[in-house]
Parts: structure tokens; sequence; C-alpha cells
């Protein structure tokens, strides 16, 4: 293909031909992130859980898997799970591996926003909850998990953001996500300058417009807050 | 069949390779101190430009992938006509995104710093440039230490990327050792044992300087 003087213009066409193959990247960096975001929340959640109900010889064990994954970079991570993963017995597919690869990376952040956000629920409250005879189970759901949650949602939105820009890394195991998908498209083209330019950009807008989200979900939470206290 | 053997004949070439991960990141995070201060000294000045450019340049180093970043600076910068070798070119992109992180962590610190000490200053006749070098610069770096550490941590984290650009340090290194002796799950398990190391053994230094500079 010829390369011509109006740069912009022969963009756009190539947007429009490969139009297809960018919507399966998109599609995959989202279903990626959405999906590594929650397992990793679940997962992190769990983990908080133990650590701060649980035995304190479980606890060690968890410790240990923090400082360990916070240690290591993800791409590494991947690596062992992705081409280390077959010697024991775990083959995935690229999009699965990736998927798994986030929700391991993501857990031990995770669970530290949710213990920091368990020990900052006032012990007078849940002392106040078995005064009044509420069953352990009912003082979790009514009174520890809505404090947790509301106190939670800035740090929790922060971490989910820097996780998008973590999907980019699922492209140098081949999971055919945003960045995958043009540095195919710019190998056949030769554009590589415009689709990484227009990439960054894209992803600039992406991050910005999950923050708004995240700002204004903020906001719901603690005009919440504000209620709860004043009635 | 795990092979201890494989890790311990390829540990030289790994180690050697670590010399360029700390290259990497140290560098870096000098760069990007500096480039920080400069991008939080314009967060904070009475133009209203600076004031939005730095918003902006702040936005975007922080909203775009790392890794998208390097790509950019690798067929960007030849495109208009700046020919750097790889591994300058992978310093600089780092540090002018660590210096967006740095910048804010900069100026959460000096907020942190109690404004009659500023006061004082002026009052007993310091220029301003004395003041920032001598009462508001040291402070915020103290106040920030924790942050700092923070950032450097994940700067050696993230100068694995660098693999992607053709840099041979530690995770270009296991890349090449695995596909030359088939044996990816000890070579990459060692890989990351090398980078905790380095991490658990920084965030040891970061935690001896803040009880040093406690006072």
């Amino acid at each position: 293909m010829a390369r011509e003087k109006n740069g912009l213009l022969m963009e756009f066409d190539l947007f429009i031909q490969y139009g297809p193959m960018l919507l399966t990247g998109l599609k995959n960096t989202v279903l990626c992130w959405i999906t590594g975001a929650a397992g990793g929340m679940t997962l992190g959640f769990f983990i908080a859980a133990v650590m701060h109900y649980g035995p304190r010889s479980i606890r060690y064990v968890l410790r240990a898997y923090i400082e360990v994954i916070r240690g290591t970079p993800f791409l590494i991570q991947l690596f062992i799970l992705y081409y280390g993963g077959p010697y024991v017995g775990i083959r995935l597919d690229p999009v699965p591996a990736g998927i798994l690869g986030l929700v391991v990376y993501g857990s031990p952040y995770y669970a530290e926003i949710f213990r920091a956000g368990l020990q900052a629920v006032p012990h007078g409250m849940v002392e106040a909850g078995r005064a009044m005879a509420l069953p352990e189970f009912t003082i979790l759901r009514r009174i520890v998990l809505p404090i947790l949650m509301v106190s939670s949602v800035p740090p929790l939105t922060n971490f989910s953001i820097i996780l998008t820009k973590e999907t980019a890394i699922l492209s140098i195991v081949t999971v055919p996500e945003l960045l995958y998908q043009v540095q195919t498209m710019s190998a056949e083209t030769f554009a590589y300058v415009e689709a990484i330019l227009a990439l960054a950009l894209f992803y600039w807008g992406l991050v910005e417009l999950i923050s708004l989200v995240g700002r204004k979900f903020e906001q719901k939470t603690n005009a919440f807050l504000l209620r709860e206290s004043s009635s | 069949m795990f092979s201890w053997s494989a890790i311990f004949e390829n540990l030289p070439y790994l180690l050697e390779a670590t010399r360029f991960t700390l290259i990497v990141s140290v560098f870096g995070m000098v760069l990007g101190l500096l480039f920080g201060m400069i991008v939080c000294a314009w967060r904070l000045s009475s133009s209203r430009f600076l004031r939005n450019f730095s918003a902006l340049y702040v936005s975007f180093f922080r909203g775009v992938p790392l890794l998208v970043q390097l790509l950019l600076a690798y067929y960007f910068l030849p495109f208009i006509g700046i020919n750097l070798p790889a591994l300058p070119t992978a310093i600089g992109t780092i540090g002018l995104c660590a210096a967006a992180y740095i910048a804010e962590i900069l100026r959460g610190a000096l907020m942190a710093v109690p404004r009659g000490q500023e006061e004082a200053a002026v009052a007993i006749g310091m220029t301003p440039a004395t003041i920032w070098r001598r009462i508001l610069i040291p402070q915020a770096l103290k106040i920030s230490m924790p942050s700092l550490f923070n950032e450097l941590i994940l700067l050696v984290k993230v100068s694995s990327l660098v693999s992607v650009v053709g840099i041979v340090e530690l995770t270009r290194m296991s890349q090449s050792l695995a596909a030359a002796t088939f044996r990816p799950l000890e070579i990459y398990l060692a890989a990351a044992a090398i980078y905790l190391v380095i991490n658990l053994a920084l965030a040891a230094l970061g935690q001896w300087l803040e009880k040093r500079m406690a006072y």
C-alpha cells in the first residue's frame, strides 16, 4: 500500500478497513479488564476476610502471597502462567490465561484495600450490634459491609483504573486485545506512528472516562454516607 | 520434573542482565524526580498556562499504558527526526512517565508542610529560592519518602516492559534462556525470585531510612 501525503486521510481509511479487527480488540480489552477486575476483587475480598477473621497461621501464608505477587512484575507472572503452566499441566488459551493473570495480579492489591476498609469499621458499631443480640451474619451484612463498601470505593476505582492499563501487557502473551490488534495492523500497513498515536489517545480517553464514572459513583456513595449519619 | 540445575546453570546470565534492570529503574527514578519537581512546580505556579499544561501532562502519562508510551517513543521520535539509541529512549520514557506520578506525590507532600514554616522563613527574610531549597523541598522529600520508595519499587517492576523494545534486561534475558533451554517454568521463576529480592531489599531500605529520618 502506497503511503500518501495526506496521512490523516489515509489513517481514516485504515481504521475503516481494519474496523472489525479493532472492535474485536476492544471487546477483548474490555472483557479481560471487567472479568479480571471482578475476579481480582472477589479473590481479594476473601483474602482480606480470612486475614481479618481467620487464624494467625493462615495470615502469614497470605501475607507471603501478597508480598510475592506485589514484588514481581506482571509480565513475569504471565510468562510463568502461560509458558511455564503447561509443564505442570496447566494449559490455557491466551484469553483465559490473560484473565487469570489479571485476577492473580490484582488480588493482593484489592485484598489490601479491603483489609484497610475492614480495619476502619468502628469497633463500637459491631459491639453495639452484638449488644442488641443481632446474629453475627446480620452484623456483617447490615453494619460491616455497608461501611466497608463506602470507604473502599475510591481506592477500588483507583486500582481498577491501573488494571485497565495492565491489559495492554497481555498483548505480549498474544491475547488479541487492542494493542495486539493495532500492532498486527501496523505490521501489515506500516502505519506505525499514526496507529500507536491513535491508540495512546484512545487509552487516555478510556482511562479519563472510567475516572469520571468513578468520581460520580464516589459522590453517590458520599451522599449515602451523609444521609446515613444525619438520620 | 523441576530442574534445579537449569536455574543454577543460567543464574550468572540472569544476574548479568539484572544490571540493566537496575540501570533502567534507577536512572528512570532520577529523571522522574528531576522532571517531577519541575512538573510539580508548574502545577503550583501562578501562570494559568503552566498549571493547565502540567495538569494535562500528568493526565496523559497516567492515562496511557506505559507499554504504549514506550512503543510511541520508538516509532514517533524517529518519525519526527529524532534518532536515539534504545536504552536512552526507554529510560527517558520511563522517566517522563514516573515524573507524572512523582509530581503528584510531591504536590501532596508540599501541602503537608505546615504553612507557618514558610511564613516564618519569609519573616526572617529568606528569598523564595532559599525557602524552596532549605525549607520546602527537604521536608517534602522527607514526608513523601514512603511513596517515593513505592514508586521506585514500581519502576523496578515496569522496567520489565523495556524487554519489548529489545533491551536485554532481566525479563528479555529470561525469555531467551527459556527458549534456549526449554525450561520456561524454572527460568521465569528464577527471574521472579530476583525481582522479589530486589524489591524486598528496597522496601527494607525505605523502612530503615524512614526510621532514621524520623525525629
